[in-house]
């Protein structure tokens, strides 16, 4: 097997056209967290505006320049802020960003294989990503500014410039790096997908895989079957902009005049939206459920708690996940005997979700809890996953759904159950495998400075938001100020800007930490947190190929942690046994004593 | 300047951090320690941060009660705005105690199992038991919720049959106002079109229609009369709206394209809400609840409810379509 002499290869190709999984991991990484530091930098600005409406900010001048004399922000930057801050944050950071990161760095350490299975479709992939998030980036410096119509794009509000200027060549753009980003999202699910499959190492059986790469399989396949759907929904809301077309457009009357458009219905753009955008819930949250498994267990020294229903209960979300798209749309006019489907398939997902939590806290109970900022991460996860997730029977009941369906409840819920849950594993995988990625160790201090801010200003962010909902106030809205009933909550919103502007300086504590340990942390051991899984087995330093000789096989499940023979000692010394030992005679596979 | 002396500043504090960082390296270096193993010494802080973060969250969440729980909505001003409520606080009487318990056992065991040199880990690696018990506990309590909901939801979606005295109003959704009709003596409002849009005739009613020489078109605010359901259609000319009457408990988006539906029957007078919330100056409110533009958040018409007779003196005053 070829190893060393990689590192000869020209800087080229080492860095910046790799086909090395571990390389195109970090280039995922890095790009992600850019864009996703840009996504908590434009929140920071519309937060400053709903904090204090109509005021002047140096900040927002400083960082808006000409775009916004005087440092107010105005109604069209403001809805371009909001769009652009999701769709960065929901696909560029939490989708790409995390499943690009950990799905490449840990699906062939994991399994065992020398690198995915296409390792020039996987290069292909990151570079689609990079091409997409600089149009996206480009987007707000062309005329009209940004897609301002929300992270969804709804037409005709997306399709007519006249109804709002981002929906012009902003939009355009918006839609071309979308399309961009799907074929890389498609290249990448296809190859974790062949990987997984066809490249486990000898005695890596299905019911040996880590959580993790559950996890991962479950969101490529989700990725696979519900990307292309929204490619078709962007293809055709392209058509109907650039080319005439009619197919989400009928009866329109704006700037004056009645606009050619007959026979179509925006209602047909939300399905094929949806139909990709439920799933793409799953898609975000699936991977920091699969990452959270693997460090509860590996850091509380104990078996992950019902390895088979983990698995169990994630093909039950994913399944699910294609058959609830309609509980975003109870209110769109559609058959309520409809929404009565939905509302049923909805509120299952809360079943193997609760089994989800149940296992996590089964697997703390009588640990020994090694506090990681990896595992104060996960901790954290478990929190947003149970506070983000119970609103969710108050949402996806179609009944109760009228009276908060866009409000500040819905903004809270979501940002609870799926952004800070994402994220929080996003962190918790970074602080985790840093050495893997990197072979150096970050900072327990300061990420456990870090999680302490982050934790605390999110729940004093979202939280609130729960208490604006219960007031009808309106997500989306420039400012409250028009409303005299809406007005009373300034102070709701004042406290939410606040721990907002904190929390984005605490992140500089994470990116400080980052870039330092990148470069002069210590050095990493092989297995610093005395792991089982294969990752752990590979030496520290980065070549094509991952290990020298032969592959190590595998002869038992990744979670024997602390397991003791009948005289209660550990079974061979100590309180893991990678997957690479071989079972003793008396010794059962799979948890089993 | 300013930025100047900001750059140089962020410069200094990043070269302290990392000198900062290399001399706690060293010093853990020279007493044989790996700075990222975590000793029990801090294992036991960070649980005992865990319980602390646990009592100030549930702290956060009572102060939260205390001080913002007074803002919800008011009362709600119609028939099944009451049955919504209730199912909503059947709801939470369900998730506030999971969600409290659940956080808490989480950050309990967090800080009563932080890692301890002495202790061993309990190989514990499932018991169909316990799973059988949170799949079904789950299960059950969803039953519930799920049958009450949609018999709620059922009741709400179903539209007003026509034998039943009730009134029809269309409300149009355009950039960035409200239109309402109301259909007049005949009951049925007339054939409309974005086609037919032409001068003060901005919501294109048909004026060959018989059933449209009598509908009253206001902008604005309009009237309810108390106790009687109302049917409303929506429209939206433009873009996608959303007719969302907050102290109604009552929403539905508006489509171009298509018309949609919703009714409900108001209960209480402005007079009396007035009253109720103890404010002289409030006023029901229809507000757009979907993205519809740059005044997305201004785009408002209010609602006055009112006794019959009043309602009927208002509507006496408003002109017909023809006029």
């Amino acid at each position: 097997m070829s190893t060393h002499h990689h590192h000869a290869k020209d800087f080229l190709f080492t860095y910046i056209f790799s086909t090395d999984h571990k390389m195109i991991s970090k280039q995922f990484l890095v790009t992600g967290f850019l864009m996703g530091f840009l996504g908590l930098i434009m929140s920071t600005l519309f937060r400053l505006q709903l904090g204090w409406p109509g005021e002047s900010f140096e900040m927002i001048e400083m960082l808006m320049g000409s775009w916004q004399e005087g440092g107010v922000m105005s109604p069209d930057k403001y809805l371009a802020l909001v769009t652009m801050h999701g769709t960065i944050m929901v696909f560029f950071l939490l989708t790409a960003g995390l499943s690009g990161t950990f799905s490449n760095l840990l699906i062939p350490l994991q399994i065992g294989a020398r690198d995915m299975a296409s390792g020039f479709l996987n290069m292909l992939s990151y570079w689609f990503f990079f091409i997409s998030c600089m149009l996206m980036l480009a987007s707000l410096f062309v005329e009209g500014g940004a897609a301002s119509a929300g992270w969804t794009i709804y037409p005709p509000l997306s399709a007519l410039p006249e109804a709002i200027p981002g929906s012009g060549a902003g939009m355009t753009l918006w839609l071309v790096s979308m399309s961009i980003f799907i074929v890389s999202s498609l290249l990448g699910s296809l190859n974790y997908i062949v990987t997984i499959f066809n490249l486990r190492t000898k005695g890596m059986s299905m019911t040996r895989l880590p959580l993790t790469i559950w996890a991962f399989l479950l969101t490529a396949i989700l990725g696979v079957l519900s990307f292309p759907v929204l490619l078709a929904a962007a293809l055709l809301l392209v058509f109907d902009r650039s080319f005439g077309t009619s197919f989400y457009l009928s009866d329109i009357y704006i700037g004056g005049q009645v606009l050619d458009h007959t026979g179509g219905s925006p209602i047909l753009f939300e399905h094929l939206f949806w139909f990709l955008g439920h799933p793409e819930v799953y898609i975000v949250l699936l991977p920091a459920l699969g990452i959270t498994s693997e460090i509860i267990s590996t850091m509380s020294r104990k078996p992950i708690f019902g390895y088979r229903a983990m698995i169990g209960s994630m093909m039950a979300i994913a399944f699910l996940s294609f058959i609830v798209w309609g509980h975003h749309m109870f209110l769109t006019g559609m058959n309520p005997f409809l929404g009565s489907v939905f509302t049923f398939t909805t509120l299952l997902i809360a079943i193997p979700s609760a089994v989800k939590v149940f296992n996590y806290l089964t697997t703390l109970w009588k640990g020994n809890i090694v506090f990681t900022p990896a595992t104060m991460f996960s901790v954290g996860l478990v929190s947003t996953f149970i506070s983000g997730g119970v609103t969710g029977l108050i949402l996806g009941n179609s009944a109760l759904d009228i009276n908060v369906h866009d409000t500040y409840f819905v903004v809270g819920h979501f940002h609870i159950v799926m952004g800070l849950s994402a994220i929080f594993g996003m962190f918790a995988g970074v602080y985790h495998w840093f050495p893997k990625l990197f072979g150096r160790m970050m900072n327990n201090k300061l990420g456990n400075i870090h999680f302490w801010i982050t934790i605390v200003c999110a729940y004093g962010v979202f939280f609130p938001m729960h208490f604006l909902g219960f007031a009808g106030v309106p997500r989306r809205y420039y400012t409250n100020s028009e409303f005299p009933m809406f007005n009373e909550m300034i102070d709701i919103n004042v406290f939410i800007s606040i721990c907002a502007i904190i929390a984005l300086v605490g992140q500089l504590v994470f990116f400080f930490n980052f870039v330092y340990s990148a470069f002069r942390g210590p050095r990493a051991p092989q297995n610093p947190w005395k792991g089982n899984t294969l990752e752990w087995t590979a030496p520290v330093e980065h070549f094509h190929g991952n290990w020298y000789g032969e592959i190590p096989a595998v002869y038992r499940w990744p979670y024997d942690y602390s397991k003791v023979n009948a005289a209660g000692e550990y079974v061979y010394g100590e309180d893991y046994i990678p997957q690479t030992t071989p079972l003793g005679d008396d010794e059962k596979d799979g948890g089993e004593h | 300047m300013m930025t100047i002396i900001v750059a140089v500043a962020v410069i200094l504090v990043i070269i302290a951090g990392s000198q900062l960082l290399k001399i706690a390296e060293l010093r853990a270096q020279s007493k044989g320690e790996l700075i990222y193993e975590v000793s029990e010494k801090e294992a036991k802080f960070q649980g005992i941060l865990m319980l602390v973060f646990f009592i100030s969250f549930m702290a956060f969440f009572a102060w939260q009660m205390c001080s913002w729980y007074g803002l919800r909505l008011p009362v709600s001003a119609s028939v099944h705005g009451v049955d919504t409520d209730w199912l909503t606080g059947l709801t939470y009487i369900i998730i506030t105690p999971t969600f409290i318990l659940t956080n808490g056992i989480l950050f309990f065991f967090c800080y009563k199992y932080s890692y301890s040199s002495t202790r061993k880990a309990t190989f514990f690696s499932h018991s169909n038991k316990l799973e059988a018990a949170w799949t079904t506990a789950p299960a059950l309590v969803l039953t519930v919720l799920i049958l009450y909901g949609l018999s709620s939801w059922n009741a709400i979606m179903t539209p007003i049959p026509d034998e039943t005295d009730h009134i029809t109003i269309e409300l149009t959704g355009q950039q960035f106002t409200w239109t309402a009709r109301y259909a007049g003596e005949d009951k049925k409002l007339g054939r409309s079109h974005v086609t037919l849009i032409e001068g003060v005739n901005a919501t294109g009613v048909d004026a060959d229609d018989e059933n449209a020489k009598d509908d009253k078109i206001v902008k604005g605010e309009f009237h309810l009369p108390i106790g009687m359901p109302v049917q409303f259609v929506f429209r939206s000319l433009d873009v996608l709206h959303s007719a969302y009457f907050p102290h109604f408990r009552s929403q539905m988006n508006c489509v171009p394209g298509i018309t949609t539906q919703f009714n409900f029957i108001p209960t209480i007078t402005t007079e009396e809400m007035r009253k109720i919330t103890n404010n002289e100056k409030f006023n029901y409110v229809l507000l757009c609840n979907k993205i519809c533009g740059a005044a997305h958040y201004n785009m408002q018409m209010d609602i006055v409810v009112e006794s019959q007779e009043d309602y009927d003196k208002w509507l006496a005053e408003q002109k017909t379509f023809v006029e």
